[in-house]
Order: C-alpha cells, then structure tokens, then sequence
C-alpha cells in the first residue's frame, strides 16, 4: 500500500519521476547558459566594430582539445550502450573515462592560455584576446562542473548501487555534456572569426 | 533510498536546525525569504525617508544623520555622493532584495506547491541553497555600505563610465561597485536556483485532475516569472562579467577613447557604455514583470474570496499574461530613447511597448469585472486588491506617455520616470504583496490578522501613496530631473519647488504606516484568533490543507482536482463555494470511483 501511495503522491526524493524532473531541469538550465552565451555573442559582435579590435591567431593546440571533447562524448556514449546490454563494469569504465577526457580538456585550455601570455596576449591586450580568455574561461568553468557531475553520478550509480535511477541520471549526464560539447564548438568558431 | 522513505512520512526527528534553520520544506524557506524581505525592507524603507529628507529641505543639517553616518553625513549634512548611494542602494534593495524575495521568493515558495497539490517542490536541496545563497547575497550588498569608500554610487541601473572605473569619481566607484556586482551575481544564481523549481515543480509536480487549464492564476503568474527571469538575467550575468573585467582587469569593454580623470587622459579606447545599456535593460525591462506578474496573478485568487463569485476572464488572463511575457523580452530598448538609437530602432520599441497595453488593459478589465455583481466585502486582503487595481489603472496610464518615444524623450529622467515606476513596480506590487500577507497570514501561521490595525494600515497608506507618487508625475512634468543632490539653482523650478516638501511628509506618514503592519504582524503571530483550514472560504487547494499546513502539506494523500479554482456561489451548491478536489455529480472518474478520497469539507 505504501509504494502505490508513493506512486500517486510522487513525493519528492522518491519515485519514478525524479530523474524526468532532472532532465526537465537541466533542459530549464540549458536554456539560460544559452542566453549567457548569447548575451556574450552580441556583446563580443558589438565590440568587433570598435577601431582598436585587432584579430588573435588562436592557439593550434585548441584543435587537439576540441577532437579530445568530441571523443569524450563518443566515450560517454559507448558507457550507455554498455549500461543498455548490462555490462556495469565496462559502463563504469568509459563513464569515469569521459571525466578523465573532460579533465586532460581543462588542462589543454590552460595550455592554450600559457600559448597565448607567450605570444604576448594578456587579458587587457585587445579585446578580442580578453573576449578569447573570457569565453574559454566561462565555458570551462561549466565543463568543470560537467565533470562534478559525472563523478557525482558514478558515485551515486556504482558504488552505492541505485540501479532503478540509472539510465535515466546517465541521460541527464549525456544531455548536458553532449551541449556542452556543441558549445564549445560554437564558441571556438565564433573566436576564430576573429 | 527506500530507507528513508518511513522518515519522509508524518514523523520527523529533524533537530530545530534541520527543522527551521536549513530546512527543505518550502514552506519553511518561504518564510525565510519574507523574514528576510523584510529586514531589507526596514533598510531600503529608511533610505528612502533619507533621500526625501534631503529632496524637501537639501542642505539642512539634522543632528542625528551626523550621528548615525559620520561619513557620509559630516555635521548633519548629506554629502551629495552619499545621497547618489542611498538612490542607488534604494532601488537595488527594493527590486531585488524586498519585492523579488517576499513575491517570488516568499508566495513563489510557499504558494506553488500548496496550491497545485504537490508535497514541496521538485529539487527541495536546491531551493534551500536558492535562500542561503540569496541571504548570502543580502549581506554582501549591506556589506558594500562599510567598504572604503560606501556604498556604489551609479544608480540601480549601475551605467558606466561611472561604474566602469575604479578611479575615485565618486567615493562608491571605489569598492562599493565591485562588491555591488558581486552581490548580484550572487542574488542571479540564487534567483537561478529558484526559478529552475517553480518551472520544474509547475510542469511536474501537479496533483492528479490539476490540468493546466486548471491551474489557479498565481501559479500561472509565478510560473510565468521563473522563466522571464530565467531568461533574462543571464544578460545581467554577462554585462556583470565584463563589467567586472573593466574595473579590475584593465579591458575596455564600455570604455571609449578619450575618458579624463583629472588631469589624466585613461588609456581605455574602443569601449562603448551603450552596450552595458543594452545588456542591462535586456534584464531590467522583464525583471520588472518579474515582479509585478505575481501581483496581478494573486489579485485573480484573492479578489473571488471576497466577491463570492468567480472571477472573469480566466483563460483570457493566462493568455494575457503570457503576451505581457513574451513582449517584455523585446521592448527593453524604451528605457534608451535618448541613447541616440535609430529612429526607426525607437520606433520598433515604441510599438511594441504600446502592444503591452493591450494585454494589460484586458488583464485590468478582468479584474473591474471580476467585482461586477458580486457581494463585496471589504476585509483588509480585498481593500489591498481594490488598491493594486486602481494603481494598475493609473500607473498604466503614465506608461503610455513613456512607452511613445516622442513624448519618453522631454520626460526621460525626470521624476515622471520615478513616479510612474513606483505606480507600478512599487505600488502594484506593494499593494499585491500585502494583499497577498493579509490573506494567507492565516494559512502560514495559523491565526489571522487584526482587521482593525490592518485597515489603518490601508487607510494611511493608500492617500500617501497616490500623494507621493502622483505628486512626482507632476514634478517631472515641471522638468525636474531624478538623480539630482540639489535643485538650488534652477530657478525653473522655483514654483513647484515646494511640492517636495509636502511629498516628503507623505512619505514620512507612509513610512510610519508600515510600522503598524509590522506591529501587527508579530502581535498577530503569537496572539492572533485562531483560523480554521479555510478561514476565507475559498476553493484552492491550499486550504484544504491544515493551517499551518504540516511537513508534506497533506497527510495521507494529496488531494484529487476535479474543478477550475473558481467555483463559487454554484448553482445548486449548499455552500457559496465549492473547493477544486470536490467531485463533479456527473463526473465520470468520480463514477468509477477513483476519488472515494477526496474530501467534501475541510472543516
């Protein structure tokens, strides 16, 4: 009688619909780093009329971060599948793998920055290398909370076991990183145009 | 974790901190915010009395501000940068610190889950950090008052250059701006926090039979205003940024070429203080139906209690709402028409402001004609609502003058501004947000509130209101322009000078009027009459809940919805009101028996 109750009631911390809440909550979020980004966008096209905008050749390196983002999506897709035919251990594997991408990620923005000061490129120098700092900043800041979360729920799935959650908190995870990745691409093409 | 469950039912051995402190109950939380609101309030409140102060007799020393700031105030006399700190810290405190806690923090907690029938909201850890994070954020703007050199001085709207440089202009481009940027970026992820709930809990969390179509209209407000703020205030977020990056980092963002500081040319170029316009106002404009939304969505649940008849309009109010919604995202530029944009640019956010009018008017007409035939009675709640309808009346009306360019551009910055925004984002909502305290004061606390202190309440408030306020329309068509320390020298304004002087003993009379709300409110905490589950007699479901409604809101189940939130005086109804979770005679779930649980009466 308890478990119907608790299916009708839909109680919050319980119940099927908490990870669908998840997912609609994240869809909510996305929409506002949207506008975040958007705001940044016309902000950055407003700024690229000025007289003293001068265009910086972005560091190469950021090509091999962006196949290394592009890969972790893949990776984190192929936990899911082996999630889908069962195999937990093997799931695990290529989810913690994604982290690890994301992370070896954060650590080639930074060397893309080092790449950038040695070229004489500082936050003040022009506003394009301030917008280029700012923009990778912001969208690693959300990369690095991407990560949290997918240690978060790797904790939460394997070592304290909730198996009814899975697939669905699996999902939340691939929905923001999947946009995450795509932003990148957005935010990489737009400071390429100089 | 199915252990927990048990614990999640009617028993809790939550410790006092758990319980009141960092608690998960949205109710609780909500109660936090008004707590909160409130204390801002008496802060933004007093600033207020200061800058009308100096606005009726400037210059004139008074003991008492030479004792209470010594910096700001040397001998008694207001300095002028310390007067630009109390207009700015005034209008940040009220918009984000009083009326976005108290409305869309405080009903947007307590209401949303109550009155679709869910048991708190869908992320109940998120919506705790949403308060702690906002509290957090109160304090640091408060803080911003004892950094060196006080408080910012730019204004609520915080336009560079002044707020973009950190050279002593004024004392508050010192630190007081840095730290009023990160009190808001602060207050927006706490806002953020929020907002993701209401969405969240609105789309999901609903009781069974509660359709959209079902949904009472203050749920439809604050639903409304979680996703306008949603999306509006990461344009705030970004302009912040790099605001942030031209004080401290050295860029120039929304700074041109050419700037003096003294004998100094600054080494900014390229900048334009155009685009932090835009980026603000693309937050500011909807913040504003950020707040006034909930208002008029209360009006529509408090307005049948005590007219006894439903209200008229439902569905053409919910489509209204969302076309004020929707228009309010692109109309921001109004607040620019001096900025020198394009005249057909003006023209663009001339049209569309107008349009606003419609769906506003018609939002305004539902609510006249909600009164129509119906049996009034005046008790405190409904003297508000008779209050925020008449100011929606006749602060509309001066949005029509600014909304035109043509006539916005003599008018722009002239107290006609100061007058008509407090009509609306002061008033109306002011008047909603105790509308809204007189009628559910009885289901957060379980007593009600003392009818007599309450219509004095109204009766002072009102006249000084309409008194301050339309005075100021009248002072802005007179030329006189807001922001300003000291008018002496413009002898044009020699023959309406005087009128300051009356506004401020308004102002004083309606500053000391919410003492007696505040009086009341705690007396009636602890030594109000008892209210039952339904004092009012009306038919959402927050009263079929006990008054205060326990941890979970309902006991066993929540209730089934099987009507729209408005049936009152219901033909063949032994009661001139018929609650949302009674069954239907001819309803078809009810035949088969589904709702052998709802109850009838709630006592």
């Amino acid at each position: 009688m308890h478990t119907q109750l608790m299916d009708r009631d839909h109680r919050p911390g319980e119940g099927v619909l908490v990870p669908y809440s998840a997912q609609l909550g994240l869809w909510v979020f996305l929409a506002t780093v949207t506008i975040l980004f958007a705001a940044f966008t016309s902000a950055y096209i407003v700024r690229s009329a000025g007289s003293d905008w001068k265009s910086v050749p972005l560091p190469s390196f950021l090509w091999v971060n962006t196949v290394l983002l592009a890969w972790s999506s893949i990776t984190l897709e192929i936990s899911r599948s082996a999630l889908r035919s069962d195999s937990l251990k093997t799931a695990q594997n290529w989810f913690l793998a994604t982290a690890g991408l994301g992370l070896v990620f954060l650590v080639g923005q930074l060397v893309a920055w080092q790449d950038l000061m040695a070229r004489g490129f500082y936050v003040p120098t022009n506003p394009h290398s301030a917008f280029i700092y700012i923009l990778t900043g912001l969208h690693g800041l959300h990369l690095l909370s991407g990560v949290v979360l997918l240690v978060y729920v790797s904790r939460r799935l394997w070592i304290q076991g909730e198996t009814v959650r899975q697939r669905d908190l699996t999902g939340v995870c691939a929905t923001y990183w999947h946009f995450l990745g795509i932003l990148w691409i957005f935010v990489f093409v737009l400071l390429s145009l100089g | 974790m199915p252990a927990d469950s048990a614990a999640h039912d009617t028993h809790h051995e939550l410790s006092f901190i758990r319980r009141y402190i960092f608690s998960l109950d949205h109710k609780v939380i909500a109660i936090q915010y008004f707590l909160t609101a409130m204390v801002m309030a008496l802060v933004g409140g007093g600033l207020a009395m200061l800058i009308r102060l100096n606005l009726a007799w400037p210059g004139e020393s008074w003991a008492i501000l030479g004792f209470l700031f010594p910096a700001g105030a040397e001998g008694g006399i207001l300095k002028p940068e310390f007067y630009l700190a109390l207009v700015t810290m005034h209008g940040t405190i009220m918009v984000f610190f009083v009326i976005s806690f108290a409305l869309v923090g405080g009903f947007g907690n307590y209401l949303i889950p109550l009155q679709i029938g869910a048991r708190d909201m869908a992320f109940p850890f998120l919506n705790m950090l949403s308060y702690w994070i906002a509290l957090l954020s109160s304090i640091v703007m408060i803080f911003s008052f004892f950094v060196e050199g006080g408080a910012a001085g730019s204004g609520w709207t915080a336009y560079p250059p002044l707020s973009a440089v950190r050279q002593v202009v004024i004392p508050g481009s010192m630190w007081g701006q840095t730290v009023w940027l990160l009190s808001m970026a602060l207050f927006i992820v706490s806002f953020t926090m929020g907002g993701l709930n209401y969405v969240v809990t609105v789309l999901n969390l609903r009781a069974p039979g509660m359709t959209l179509r079902r949904v009472p209209l203050t749920v439809w407000s604050l639903f409304l205003s979680a996703v306008l703020g949603l999306l509006s205030f990461p344009a705030l977020t970004a302009a912040a940024v790099l605001l942030l990056f031209d004080r401290h980092f050295g860029t120039s963002f929304y700074l041109p070429a050419g700037l003096f500081f003294g004998n100094e040319v600054l080494p900014n170029s390229g900048g334009t203080p155009l685009l932090w316009q835009h980026l603000f106002w693309f937050l500011g404009h909807p913040e504003v139906y950020v707040l006034i939304l909930p208002a008029l969505g209360m009006t529509f649940d408090i307005l049948p209690a005590f007219t006894r008849k439903p209200i008229f309009g439902y569905r053409i109010t919910t489509y209204s709402l969302y076309v004020i919604g929707g228009l309010g995202m692109v109309v921001w530029g109004h607040h620019m028409f001096i900025s020198g944009m394009n005249p057909f640019v003006g023209e663009f956010f001339s049209i569309g402001t107008l349009l606003i009018t419609i769906p506003s008017a018609m939002i305004g007409v539902n609510m006249i004609a909600s009164l129509w035939g119906g049996s009034l009675r005046l008790t405190t709640p409904m003297l508000f609502t008779l209050g925020l309808i008449s100011l929606f009346g006749t602060g509309g009306m001066g949005g029509l003058f600014l909304g035109n360019a043509a006539a916005d551009i003599p008018l722009h910055d002239t107290y006609f501004v100061v007058g008509h925004f407090h009509f609306m984002i002061g008033g109306v909502t002011l008047f909603g947000l105790f509308a809204a305290v007189y009628f559910w004061f009885p289901k957060m606390f379980g007593r009600m509130m003392n009818e007599t202190l309450g219509k004095l309440h109204f009766w002072l408030t009102l006249p000084a209101f309409y008194f301050i306020f339309l005075g100021q329309h009248f002072l802005g068509f007179g030329g006189m322009p807001r922001r300003y320390y000291s008018f002496a020298n413009y002898t044009f304004l020699d023959e309406i000078r005087d009128i300051n002087i009356w506004i401020t003993w308004a102002a004083f009379v309606m500053g000391a009027a919410q003492f007696i709300f505040l009086i009341n409110f705690f007396w009636s905490l602890a030594r109000g009459t008892r209210a039952g589950n339904n004092p009012w007699r009306a038919t959402t479901l927050e009263w079929t809940a006990p008054s205060p409604p326990p941890h979970g809101n309902w006991g066993e189940t929540v209730p089934t919805v099987h009507r729209w939130p408005y049936e009152y005086s219901l033909e063949g109804s032994a009661e001139d009101f018929t609650p949302q979770n009674v069954p239907r005679d001819n309803d078809s779930t009810g035949a088969l028996g589904e709702d052998t649980h709802a109850h009838a009466t709630d006592g």
